[in-house]
């Protein structure tokens, strides 16, 4: 699935010549002694899908709010194509938002809602009607155009919003928590509709989530929030392989942490004793902490291998009982306690309906790669 | 024990609704009634229209109601303005300087009993006449301003009630797609919130029209008001003619309560049939 | 913020010069002299000489009212007239708001409608109403004779009774809507999870139902306490020469007596008095508000 994708082959964050489309330098919002943003610089480019992930109340919804006009921020600047745009309001900004319930203006129809905005601007009648058509055949709306809002469902009244806010070609969209209020059937097809609707319009995207599903799927990058701060920014591969902190790494998707202590730092490879694992953790890469530093550990469910007979190997290996089995279809979710009394979550896909099935209270081992787990110092 | 309770709330909206009803209904009843004693029938000439001719017939009753409509029709219309830009203010703005007293000075109107409203009003008109000349002597102006003053209070509450429930994301969507504020107001705000603002109208509009004691202090020679022109005729008992005004009073109020339900009732029973029609394609 | 301040500033400006100021001037005069003149006070303010002020700040008026029985008298009688009408009008009003909150949303609105129009019909006329059931020859009395349950008339029009039935009656709209309001945001839920939990319907609603309706009691109480206790028309109308109301008492000082001054300290008085419930009334309709945010 293409995400973004003329963004994605170039990578342009990764060169240091490339000029963002969207720059936010230090920025700050403070509410009285709150600070619901704090410190945020980021670099977004033209063409990305930018996700804002992180719990309520991290901050992520007032830093769009920013970025569109409506908070101005206590300190710090954004810049917009190159231009200062700290403090300009939003009917004046390039940019334009699409409001988590929509918003519609419920006495104007369809097409006078997805015309508004051009209407603003001074468009020529004729050139409205146009673009307006265009906008709503693009959306699957067109034979909508003289309902009104409260005759439409909640996935119409979305296409509406996005319409609306696309047909004036704003250089930045930002979207706030757009597939919050559909189910889960309509979210997902919903989600590959954002993207290619991204990909043919060639907007640049600024989305606001909670659901890291969400953002997995539709960001060309991620930036996971904690208490008004951007905690790490990055691919959702990078974000998910290769977590930065301990908050991170639990975040997004469920992860085991183990705590340990550096027994060997090689260039190559640490060696990291848990007592919470009952042994040793091998990673096949080094890191960089000082010598009997705590670390943590962090392995993924889908990446422990499960069997009832004993692995190779001393380093990253476990024995345990399995205490929970949750069948989901797909896959299955085990929860082993070792003997410590650390509850590891595995993950299985249902590959066969003849493999050994693994019940309750069965004695098992535990094992993964030495490629797997991720050091965290945080 | 469902039952009994029931039958216990059912007495008291029985007999409640009675007692607020059967003052109204024993004044719309004698009305017909042809005995100049108004609670005493005279079987033998009523039922009657003759109070309803000499009522329509009365200047002074005549002349007194075209004062009570122009002072209300204005004071409702200005209540309305300075209501919707105070209850806007206090809806829209959680801080400016003086945003206490606006509040307090909103509200105060609400339960302050009308003797003393009215009272420092008239002393206030007297002050600014003795000093700068205006208002020179009470009337309509002064009754007007008067009323003007504790209607707008109404108003503001009205507002600032239905613009609390307002979603703020409609005119922050309308200021994204490049409304300036002033704008959003006209084009978005006001169209959506002007059944209270007409709401709010009619109140003002009532309030003043059955205003007595405020009207009594401000007025002057000659600008009797209705109410005024009722309470000197009550003062003395009974007459037959207030009871056609009650009759007629009531009959105007419930046309309209009935027509505005009616109309209401019609908006959303469309609403529900529009939401059944649409079809849930996603 | 120049817009903001132009949008609140005409309201503000002519609160503050029409119900504001005229409280100023209403003090300022009560601590004037009484004038066989148009207007009927002595100015405050006095030139003696060219260059000097003289302020007569009389304290008579007050004086006056505090050792002329006749004005504590009213004062005292109107708040208790005001309260027992309250809690005549909670007696009535609450069974009826919970009737109402209670019912199917068709019947709902049409008992709504029904409390709403006597709130719109002229409350003049609506006083005005009782003097025709209350009178000698009145319709009450006219069917208990016709009845057979008396055999002379009861004197019922112009005494404290007749004005009872008037606050209560004019003033019963205005509990019954805050109390609806309030008890039809309840969640009946609680009282079932009470029931399931042993409670008797009866204790549910003592221990439930009531207390979460205590700002739409407080709401409709001050709504009906406070103008009722500077209530004019209906003791003029209804209550007879017994009936003592402060409301009266001032608008006979000022019409009758032309003693503006001692009218404007009865007023100043009536005011510090009410104050306290006016700002306990503001109070409770923020924390409503609060809490349905």
């Amino acid at each position: 699935m293409t995400s973004s994708a003329g963004a994605v082959k170039a990578a342009p964050w990764n060169d240091p010549a490339a000029r963002p489309y969207v720059e936010i330098e230090r920025i700050t919002k403070s509410f009285g002694d709150f600070k619901a943003v704090d410190d945020v610089s980021l670099k977004i480019y033209k063409g990305e899908i930018f996700c804002l992930l992180g719990a309520s109340g991290c901050g992520k919804t007032t830093l769009l709010r920013m970025l569109g006009g409506f908070e101005s921020p206590s300190s710090g600047r954004i810049f917009i194509d190159g231009e200062d745009m700290t403090g300009v309001p939003p009917y004046e900004r390039p940019v334009n938002m699409m409001f988590q319930s929509y918003a519609l203006f419920p006495h104007m129809s369809v097409e006078q809602n997805v015309a508004f905005g051009l209407k603003q601007d001074g468009v020529a009648k004729r050139e409205i009607v146009e673009r307006v058509a265009t906008m709503l055949d693009l959306v699957k709306l067109g034979s909508f155009a003289k309902r009104m809002p409260h005759q439409l469902s909640g996935g119409q009244k979305q296409r509406v919003a996005l319409a609306r806010s696309l047909v004036k070609r704003p250089k930045l969209l930002l979207l706030d928590e757009p597939l919050g209020a559909l189910d889960k059937k309509l979210r997902e097809h919903t989600q590959f509709e954002l993207i290619s609707l991204q990909d043919k319009l060639g907007v640049t995207f600024v989305v606001v989530t909670h659901d890291q599903e969400e953002a997995m799927t539709l960001a060309s990058r991620i930036g996971v929030m904690n208490h008004g701060e951007i905690v790490q920014a990055g691919t959702p591969p990078e974000i998910y392989e290769f977590p930065s902190s301990k908050f991170v790494a639990d975040f997004v998707g469920s992860v085991n942490i183990f705590e340990g202590k550096l027994i060997e730092d090689e260039p190559e490879y640490v060696r990291i004793g848990s007592e919470e694992l009952g042994g040793v953790i091998y990673v096949s890469h080094g890191i960089s902490a000082a010598p009997e530093a705590v670390v943590w550990a962090a392995v993924r469910p889908e990446k422990i291998f499960m069997s009832t007979a004993p692995p190779e190997g001393a380093d990253n290996v476990a024995r345990g009982a399995v205490q929970d089995i949750a069948y989901l279809g797909d896959l299955s979710i085990y929860l082993v306690k070792l003997p410590t009394g650390k509850i590891v979550r595995v993950t299985q896909p249902n590959t066969s309906r003849h493999a050994e099935a693994i019940t309750w209270d069965q004695q098992v081992y535990l094992s993964w790669d030495a490629t797997s787990p991720v050091v965290v110092t945080r | 024990m469902n039952q009994r309770r029931s039958f216990f709330i059912i007495t008291c909206l029985a007999f409640g609704f009675a007692f607020l009803y059967i003052p109204i209904l024993s004044m719309v009843v004698f009305s017909f009634n042809a005995s100049k004693l108004v609670t005493v029938w005279d079987a033998a000439n009523s039922p009657t229209l003759k109070w309803y001719y000499s009522l329509l017939h009365n200047e002074e009753i005549l002349d007194a109601a075209w004062i009570s409509f122009k002072v209300a029709v204005i004071n409702a219309t200005g209540a309305v303005i300075l209501g919707t830009l105070a209850g806007f203010g206090l809806a829209r703005f959680t801080q400016f300087r003086g945003r206490f007293t606006l509040n307090a000075m909103t509200t105060a109107p609400l339960v302050m009993p009308e003797v003393i409203t009215g009272l420092s009003l008239l002393l206030l008109f007297v002050a600014l006449e003795q000093t700068i000349g205006w208002p020179a002597g009470r009337g309509v102006t002064t009754m007007t301003i008067g009323h003007m003053t504790f209607s707008m209070a109404y108003v503001t509450v009205v507002v600032q009630s239905r613009l609390a429930s307002f979603d703020t994301a409609l005119e922050e969507a309308a200021m994204d797609l490049g409304a300036r504020p002033l704008k959003v107001f006209f084009v978005i705000t006001l169209p959506i919130i002007f059944p209270a603002i007409l709401s709010g109208w009619l109140l003002a509009f009532t309030l003043s029209w059955d205003d007595l004691v405020i009207s009594s202090f401000t007025s002057g020679p000659g600008s009797s008001t209705l109410p005024m022109v009722v309470f000197s005729k009550v003062r003395l008992g009974v007459s037959p003619e207030i009871n056609v005004l009650a009759t007629l009073t009531v009959a105007v109020v419930t046309l309209m309560i009935v027509a505005v339900s009616f109309w209401m009732a019609r908006a959303s029973r469309l609403e529900k049939a529009a939401d059944l029609a649409a079809p849930d394609s996603g | 913020m120049t817009g903001r301040g132009l949008v609140v500033m005409l309201p503000y400006l002519w609160l503050l010069l029409f119900f504001v100021a005229p409280f100023v001037i209403v003090l300022k005069i009560s601590f004037s002299d009484i004038d066989l003149a148009i207007p009927p006070y002595k100015p405050l303010f006095e030139w003696i000489g060219k260059n000097s002020l003289a302020i007569k700040v009389n304290f008579n008026n007050y004086a006056f009212l505090f050792t002329d029985s006749l004005y504590l008298k009213a004062l005292l009688n109107s708040i208790k007239v005001a309260f027992v009408s309250t809690l005549c009008c909670l007696a009535i009003g609450y069974p009826m708001a919970y009737g109402i909150a209670r019912s199917k949303p068709a019947t709902r609105n049409v008992l709504l409608l029904l409390v709403i129009l006597p709130f719109w019909t002229s409350l003049l006329l609506r006083v005005y109403a009782w003097i025709g059931l209350l009178k000698a020859n009145g319709v009450i009395n006219n069917v208990l004779i016709w009845l057979g349950a008396i055999h002379e008339p009861l004197t019922m029009l112009y005494t404290p009774f007749a004005m009872y039935v008037g606050i209560v009656y004019s003033y019963l709209p205005f509990m019954i809507l805050p109390l609806y309001a309030n008890l039809e945001k309840m969640d009946w839920q609680l009282l079932e999870a009470a029931e399931d939990l042993g409670c008797r319907p009866w204790q549910a609603f003592y221990k439930i139902t009531l207390p979460l309706s205590r700002n739409g009691m407080l709401a409709g109480s001050m709504l009906v306490f406070i103008p009722a206790v500077g209530e004019f028309v209906i003791p003029a109308l209804l209550g007879g020469p017994n009936a003592l109301m402060i409301g009266r008492v001032l608008w006979d000082e000022f019409f009758s007596n032309r003693a503006w001054p001692v009218a404007s300290a009865v007023a100043i008085l009536l005011l510090v008095i009410l104050v306290p419930f006016m700002m306990w009334y503001q109070s409770v309709q923020a924390r409503e508000s609060a809490g349905a945010r």
